[in-house]
């Protein structure tokens, strides 16, 4: 965890969220700082090493980091005892309808580029 | 002066963010040792067990929630920088999206669409109130993406952390077995779909199985995030 790296990070993530007050576009501030994060490295054509190394010791730990959030499910629970059919029928099938329509868009379409390595 | 009795330290030490914080790790790391012990079993994802372990002592010494958060919001911080940080990973897999470039961006936008629309139609069909409708609909992004998009929207952004969880949870579990009955014998387009449906448990999952697969779950995480960061919003803005 480079500091260097981790104040650039946060920086991007301040214009990001600068620029989500200032203009009230409906896209979180965080995602903003991805984009100008990722234009960055367009343009300097290349990922520093510690960068690299500082990203992902963030994510790495990913998981962890919607543990507090997650906890307010003791918040919600008279909602989802309320709620648990739309609840489930929204993420149940829902997912699974989700991840077959995007393998068959992409199975059908990808058949041009396919390599030896990509076939099961 | 006498010494304080163990209920009267546990109030104290209940209102200090250290307990919070302190517990978040713990809870985590017995949930990380309880999926390592199992071999990585999908059942057994460290996050709803450190949830269920926090929310359970939480609730058995009537410690409320805000007061657990004084001390989470630390761990809870980082969602943001970490949202970033996914530039990274997206940056590296440049080459690979060039390659696949027309085929993966449809899919990416066509499965984001369908994710989105399938969670708030179905649970607009099963009579889900406004909250939960607002707070479903962005279920398949990675958490932070998601949170933020609910938090946008007027949703709960707590409970599509929840939602999320359960989703990636659901897609890791099955989505092997749909794209068998599908005969998707594509690694890309495997991946893709974990990554789009089911964000970064889908993308464990897919990375486990084969490098290909996992390289395209992850870039497809990524992109789907910012899709539906950039057009649920706007969609919502401009329909309602």
């Amino acid at each position: 965890m480079i500091i260097r790296y981790l104040a650039l990070i946060l920086i991007c993530q301040l214009i990001g969220e600068t620029i989500q007050v200032a203009s009230g576009i409906p896209v979180p501030g965080p995602v903003i700082g991805m984009a100008i994060l990722f234009l960055g490295l367009l343009v300097k054509r290349g990922l520093p090493k510690d960068l690299s190394d500082t990203a992902g010791g963030l994510l790495r730990h990913l998981a962890l980091l919607f543990v507090p959030a997650g906890v307010g499910v003791m918040l919600h629970v008279p909602r989802l005892a309320d709620e648990w059919w739309p609840v489930f029928l929204a993420i149940v099938p829902g997912t699974l309808i989700a991840i077959a329509i995007t393998a068959l868009v992409m199975e059908r379409l990808g058949r041009a580029t396919i390599r030896e390595e990509d076939k099961v | 002066m006498t010494a304080p009795d163990l209920a009267e330290i546990w109030v104290y030490l209940a209102q200090k963010p250290l307990t919070g914080l302190t517990l978040t790790l713990c809870a985590y790391v017995a949930g990380d040792w309880l999926y390592e012990k199992s071999g990585r079993h999908p059942l057994l994802n460290p996050v709803p067990i450190a949830i269920a372990l926090i929310a359970g002592l939480l609730w058995a010494t009537d410690i409320p929630y805000r007061d657990y958060f004084e001390g989470a919001q630390f761990v809870h911080f980082l969602l943001g920088p970490a949202t970033v940080a996914l530039a990274v990973p997206l940056y590296q897999q440049l080459e690979t999206l060039r390659k696949s470039g027309p085929a993966l961006l449809a899919g990416v936008l066509i499965g984001s669409g369908t994710a989105a629309g399938c969670a708030y139609g179905f649970a607009w069909i099963g009579g889900a109130s406004t909250e939960t409708l607002l707070s479903i609909a962005p279920k398949s992004v990675t958490a932070p993406i998601a949170m933020g998009i609910a938090e946008q929207l007027g949703g709960l952004p707590s409970l599509t952390a929840v939602l999320v969880i359960l989703t990636g949870i659901t897609g890791a579990v099955f989505g092997p077995l749909v794209l068998n009955l599908a005969r998707i014998k594509d690694w890309r387009a495997r991946g893709l779909a974990m990554g789009v449906a089911s964000h970064g448990i889908g993308t464990s999952r897919a990375f486990q199985v084969n490098a290909v697969a996992g390289a395209f779950a992850g870039l497809a995480m990524g992109l789907n995030g910012l899709a539906t960061a950039i057009l649920i919003p706007l969609i919502f803005a401009l329909v309602l």
